[in-house]
């Protein structure tokens, strides 16, 4: 019997390989035709014209522009309901609170992208005139509320963990309930917040089905808000969408796309884990 | 301290809650106006018994969901099959018999690291490596099989972690009572270890499935259609054994779509008819989740009660 656990064990570790060989073995095959330089320096992303252009830099940009948005709307009230539900907020309301926040991600996301495209969109265009049926603000507000269970729960999850007896001390000091949990508490807990950021960051930049419905399928080299774009993962939904022949340059360019968002989202998922293994070194 | 900075410090104590409590109902308000928005929306087409039986169509008002709901049904069957069937015996290996030193411990910490490393890919790259593995190195195509398979993969890390959870929770005494009447690891696994964390498990892919049910992008990615106006061809037989496996091979061999892809098309259409349609497949979609976590929610306090060691 033990081989058999074993090797449902092993198993998950040739998911991973197999990942990285699928993202490497057909990124490579592309990075033959366009080279890394052109890929890594070029500022036009134009692969379904007749002149193909392959810069990446406005997919990036795109990605980042509305995970950028997503965290100034999570991180605020991620905090805010972070502090609350830790300090203040009693039993009751947090029985209640948590599982509300936590179903936040639960939502299936084509339902969230449905909400953006035809609620929040028409919304948001009767407060700013010039913002196009396609642009980055409104997925980026959505996905701000998606993953507050990383920027609020997660947070109070590492709030709550500071010893009670810190917080004691502090009252006995004569401080504030705010003026602990801000600074004292928060403080303390500032690896496992962060985590929680980074994760909530990871999980924005790989979104797909938001930003593939609502933001555009227009790779845009822009910081406004306004402008339809296409993130990285919105690329790969517009390739797949079309029949692309085995092998032809469309296909693999998702391999390269796919490999520097599994990098960028393995970069991030590091810190993350890195900053949550320091929360136990501290106590 | 001044008297008008105390006075003033403790008033942020009163007026902190009532921020704090603001920004909270702000969160479940922008949840409440999403259920309400598409169940408004999608109304019409909900109480009208015809769109769950009917094909998707041309005509938004003669389209529905039925392949849409059965090829979810048979996809999320294939992938709780695959989960399973890797992800307990992965959990049960890492919580029982992995070793905690030597090259057998080194392999152990490595797996550890890559099944909380797995959870945080994201799901399109599920759906890249489907691709290359499963459709084009494989040639299972763009088939049911494909899918469960590229599910179950998104939905083995929730269930490993869960399965060792519910493992641990297990007291040592139980393990060396059974060991002490002769019991061998398999005995105890399977007599004891199994029985008394099935809740726990359960629980886990009960929460695995409710996210893998909602997952568009990566089958988008493995080539799923968006229209697909025949069902998957049954396996049962009128004849002896009534049970055909050249059938049953074929049904898992045959394309499909699944009910987010669907909305997923009728989202992208220009059509406001069509969106009518969206808006209701996405509620059904939205109470299946809603049921699943609340489902799990129940279980997992049942558990709870039931094993208090």
């Amino acid at each position: 019997m033990l081989a058999v656990f074993f090797t449902a064990g092993f198993i998950t570790i040739f998911i991973t390989v197999g990942i990285v060989y699928v993202l490497l073995s057909d990124a490579f095959k592309f990075f033959q035709v366009v080279s890394l330089k052109e890929f890594l320096t070029q500022k036009e992303w134009t692969p379904v014209f007749a002149t193909k252009k392959f810069g990446i830099w406005p997919l990036v940009a795109g990605t980042f522009l509305i995970a950028a948005i997503a965290m100034v709307v999570s991180i605020p009230l991620g905090l805010l309901i972070a502090i609350y539900l830790s300090e203040y907020a009693s039993v009751r309301v947090k029985e209640i609170a948590k599982p509300i926040i936590e179903f936040l991600e639960a939502v299936p996301t084509v339902v969230y992208g449905y909400f953006t495209l035809l609620f929040v969109t028409p919304i948001l265009q009767k407060i700013i005139p010039n913002l196009e049926a396609f642009n980055s603000l409104a997925p980026g507000i959505v996905l701000g509320f998606m993953i507050l269970p990383y920027t609020a729960s997660m947070a109070e999850d590492a709030m709550k963990g500071v010893p009670q007896r810190i917080r004691e001390a502090s009252y006995a000091l004569g401080a504030t309930k705010l003026r602990t949990a801000t600074h004292i508490i928060l403080p303390a807990a500032v690896s496992g917040v962060v985590a929680g950021f980074i994760l909530g960051a990871s999980r924005a930049i790989g979104e797909t089905m938001v930003v593939a419905i609502a933001a555009g399928m227009y790779p845009n080299l822009t910081l406004d808000p306004r402008e339809p774009i296409q993130t990285m993962t919105g690329y790969i939904v517009q390739v797949a969408l079309g029949d692309l022949p085995y092998g032809s340059i469309e296909y693999l360019s998702i391999f390269a796309v796919g490999l520097a968002l599994f990098i960028i989202a393995f970069v991030f998922n590091s810190i993350a884990l890195w900053l949550r293994s320091r929360i136990r070194e501290i106590y | 301290m001044s008297k008008d900075r105390k006075k003033n410090s403790l008033k942020s104590d009163i007026i902190y809650p009532i921020v704090g409590f603001i920004a909270l109902l702000l969160v479940i308000s922008f949840m409440i106006t999403l259920v309400l928005d598409i169940f408004i929306d999608g109304f019409e087409k909900l109480k009208d018994p015809s769109f769950y039986i009917s094909y998707p169509s041309r005509f938004p008002e003669k389209a529905g969901i039925l392949s849409g709901w059965v090829g979810t049904l048979l996809v999320m069957l294939g992938a709780i099959f695959w989960s399973l069937l890797i992800g307990i015996p992965a959990g049960i290996y890492l919580e029982e018999y992995a070793k905690k030193r030597g090259f057998l411990g080194k392999i152990e910490t490595i797996i550890e690291v890559n099944i909380n490393n797995l959870a945080a890919v994201p799901s399109i790259i599920y759906g890249l490596l489907a691709l290359g593995i499963f459709v084009y190195r494989f040639k299972f195509g763009e088939s049911i099989l494909t899918a469960g398979l590229t599910l179950s993969i998104l939905m083995l890390p929730v269930i490993v972690v869960n399965t060792r959870e519910a493992i641990r929770r297990i007291p040592r005494d139980i393990r060396e009572g059974a060991y002490a009447v002769g019991a061998t690891k398999w005995d105890t696994v399977r007599d004891h270890i199994l029985p008394y964390s099935l809740g726990g498990i359960l629980t886990g892919l009960i929460i695995a499935a409710s996210r893998a049910i909602g997952e568009t992008a990566p089958l988008i990615t493995i080539g799923a259609l968006t229209f697909i106006a025949f069902l998957p061809p049954s396996p049962f037989t009128t004849e002896f054994p009534f049970l055909s496996y050249e059938r049953a091979l074929e049904a898992l061999m045959s394309p499909f779509t699944v009910l987010p892809i669907q909305i997923f098309n009728w989202v992208s259409r220009p059509q406001a008819a069509f969106q009518i349609n969206a808006a209701a497949a996405g509620f059904i979609l939205l109470v299946l989740t809603v049921l699943m976590n609340a489902l799990a929610y129940y279980l997992r306090q049942k558990v709870r009660r039931k094993y208090i060691w």
